[in-house]
């Protein structure tokens, strides 16, 4: 017992250190808290990067010391201490079994319906535990391979194909974008890169699921996916399990290019752990999202189901620069209790001929807050653009909001812009009217919401929109009576 | 099978009925009249449990069960069925499949194996007919854009899907001309058996031409005034409802 009081204060002293100019340990696994100029050194030392990231991020940090908190999102938080963050540490292990692993996250996946198998992975069992999962993500990366698809973890990327990785990284997302997107870019540890080449069309959903297995993508995600001419991917991120993690801020970053003829479809559910009744330790997802269509005929098309993180702040983009391009933005959003969510989508119409279509449900429970935030911009050269905005907004109780904010910034003549709104209320008459035919309350609103939201699911692969349904089902749970 | 005894109900601080005593036998048609505002509709919903209404006094039973103490949705599961005057909306949902949910919940409740989309597509169409339904219509949102007749229509038709022990109509005949009274009038005729009843609630004698009932009540400011055949209905079709009420308050005097 003496000794240990005794260590105290030179524990003490030496970690104050820290603090005022150290020097990064190269060999660490771990750095220190905080963020400074080392710290992105050490990053890109590590990951092995070539030295055109290295600036690129620098550059991008440069930047950031000079950027402000945007406070324009309908959202509140206390400040976040960026000094506070670890920007880079090791894997850490999980539970060694599902018997470790908290009751009431397998509870949800009982739920859920998360085949036995997965629930070990998705509740962050060590790999090795969990059978076999890792050989089937190897089986699919050979049959990719042979088709001359690239997908991969972002850092593989980074050594095995450079040249794709300094061609179009930050060529969406400029690194000096917006404040998350910037610091995103100078601290990102890993993420996911894919490539279609020419005139492939990728044979199946392309998963962040199986890539998850080998590494664990840490707060600052860095997503990149080139569609080639005529090219063609369905892509899936995240999944509908809750995610736990013990990092509060997460800023990722998403950038696709859909070439000539190409069409990439993005699908999101996004069910970050949302903090508990009082919103106390939820996730702040503050994501940079963007496509460019680069290539006359291109098409991208987003559709999120976002129901976690105590706050979403994301606006998945089309900017719609070859003529006959296509943007598509298909979004459920929900917030109970505390959660809040601002997010909606910008499409920018540069080309002739472009399209865009924004479908958005937004569902508030609890006292949760749901802000819609949308801009269609037609640029005085795109000719005969159009753009049909639909946003609906559907109540339970009286605690929550809904609010819808949407720009339109019309810069040529021959345009057609849409914009249809609505708000209604869960209705006391459609609950009783289910119940009269014998479906219990629960069931009833769940029937009634998935009905609210069907559009959009109607855009989901099959599976996923299966599960999306059931993730409704209990994110919503006791919302009504 | 149903057995009501001294209702009571009231909403917000009006009371709306006084005091009901009513026996429906297995298999009998029973019809409800009244002037507006006399407590029909209320006696329909308190029936099948919709919220909003406080039950004063009085008890319900149905087949020696109590009813009053069940959910809606328990109350559906034991067989009741209240076929709605204005039906309810629901964008969206799939009419078949919310016809198929609400069936397999009962079957459920009944210990009875739910039915997979097969089957239950088999089912509803072979009672899609005698109604004159239109097969596209399953594939609609739930009531989303029905014309009145197609709404009373497919009230029926989860009827004959549900099969349900007691069937309750509110006001089934409002809104809807001659042609699609006999198809829906059809469609409940259909469904008479000996294990069945119904209890119709109408304002107009109309409706019982085609739905002949085995007693006719006569509603007034919440309790059953008077009660006789089906010659009862004509009667009030011929002379209203004043003498039946004025009669009511000579007797009080």
């Amino acid at each position: 017992m003496k000794a240990k009081t005794q260590e105290e204060p030179v524990e003490k002293v030496t970690s104050e250190e820290y603090k005022y100019g150290f020097v990064t340990d190269i060999e660490a696994d771990s750095a220190p808290a905080g963020l400074n100029e080392d710290i992105i050194r050490f990053i890109s030392h590590k990951k092995k990067e070539p030295q055109f990231l290295l600036n690129w991020r620098l550059k991008a940090y440069g930047q950031w010391l000079k950027m402000k908190t945007p406070e324009w999102a309908f959202v509140q938080y206390p400040p976040i201490d960026y000094q506070d963050i670890v920007y880079y540490s090791a894997p850490k292990a999980g539970p060694k079994s599902l018997a470790e692993v908290d009751p009431e996250v397998l509870k949800t996946f009982e739920k859920l319906g998360v085949p036995m198998e997965e629930r070990a992975m998705l509740a962050g069992v060590a790999v090795d535990a969990v059978f076999d999962s890792v050989s089937v993500g190897t089986t699919f990366k050979k049959k990719l391979g042979e088709m001359g698809v690239i997908f991969c973890s972002f850092s593989e990327a980074v050594q095995e194909h450079p040249e794709l990785i300094e061609q179009y990284l930050g060529s969406v997302v400029p690194y000096n974008d917006n404040f998350y997107a910037t610091l995103n870019s100078a601290v990102f540890t890993d993420g996911s890169f894919c490539y279609i080449p020419k005139g492939v069309r990728c044979p199946m959903e392309l998963s962040t699921y199986f890539r998850i297995n080998a590494a664990k993508t840490g707060q600052f995600e860095r997503t990149l996916l080139i569609a080639d001419e005529g090219a063609y991917v369905s892509y899936l991120e995240g999944c509908t399990a809750p995610m736990r993690d013990e990092n509060q801020l997460h800023a990722a970053v998403v950038e696709l290019v859909a070439m000539k003829n190409a069409e990439i479809k993005y699908s999101t559910v996004q069910n970050w752990y949302p903090g508990d009744k009082e919103g106390k330790g939820g996730i702040y997802n503050f994501v940079t999202k963007r496509g460019a269509c680069r290539g006359e005929n291109s098409k991208i098309s987003w559709t999120q189901v976002e129901t976690g993180s105590a706050i979403t702040w994301k606006y998945p983009s089309c900017i719609l620069q070859g003529d006959n391009s296509v943007g598509e933005f298909y979004s459920v959003a929900v917030v109970n209790n505390m959660q809040q969510a601002d997010t909606g989508t910008k499409m920018i119409h540069l080309g002739k001929n472009t399209k865009s279509t924004i479908v958005s449900k937004g569902i508030s429970a609890g006292k949760g807050q749901n802000t819609y935030r949308g801009l269609v911009r037609i640029q005085p050269a795109a000719e005969n653009a159009h753009n049909f905005t639909q946003c609906d907004s559907l109540l339970m109780g009286d605690k929550c909001g809904a609010h819808t904010v949407p720009y339109i910034e019309v810069k040529n003549n021959s345009a057609k812009v849409g914009h249809e709104a609505s708000t209604s209320k869960i209705g006391e008459d459609q609950i009783f009217y289910c119940q009269q035919r014998g479906l219990s309350k629960e069931d009833a609103v769940n029937l009634i919401v998935n009905g609210f939201c069907k559009e959009v699911f109607r855009k989901l692969p099959m599976e996923f929109a299966v599960e999306a349904q059931k993730l409704l089902s209990v994110s919503l749970e006791g919302s009504v009576g | 099978m149903l057995v009501i005894k001294g209702l009571k109900a009231k909403v917000e601080d009006k009371q709306i009925l006084n005091g009901i005593d009513l026996e429906i036998r297995s298999g009998e048609v029973h019809a409800i009249m009244g002037p507006n505002g006399s407590g029909k509709s209320t006696l329909a919903h308190v029936l099948s449990g919709r919220p909003g209404y406080e039950i004063t006094g009085g008890e319900v039973t149905l087949d020696g069960k109590d009813l009053l103490s069940l959910s809606p949705e328990d109350r559906a599961r034991a067989g009741v069925f209240l076929a709605f005057q204005y039906p309810v909306e629901i964008p969206g949902v799939n009419n078949t499949y919310f016809l198929k949910a609400a069936l397999n919940a009962v079957r459920k409740s009944k210990g009875e194996e739910e039915l997979d989309a097969m089957d239950f597509l088999e089912l509803v169409k072979a009672k899609l007919k005698p109604l004159k339904m239109d097969e596209a219509m399953l594939q609609r949102a739930v009531n989303e854009g029905f014309s009145g007749g197609e709404k009373k229509k497919n009230e029926i038709l989860q009827m004959a899907v549900l099969e349900p022990k007691l069937g309750i109509l509110d006001e089934t005949d409002s809104g809807l001309d001659i042609d699609a009274l006999k198809v829906v009038a059809d469609g409940v005729n259909a469904l008479r058996s000996k294990n069945r009843s119904f209890l119709v609630v109408t304002h107009y004698q109309r409706l019982l031409d085609y739905i002949v009932p085995d007693q006719v009540h006569v509603l007034a400011k919440g309790k059953i005034i008077k009660t006789g055949g089906k010659e009862l209905a004509l009667e009030l079709e011929e002379k209203g409802y004043g003498w039946l009420t004025g009669e009511k308050e000579e007797a009080k005097r």
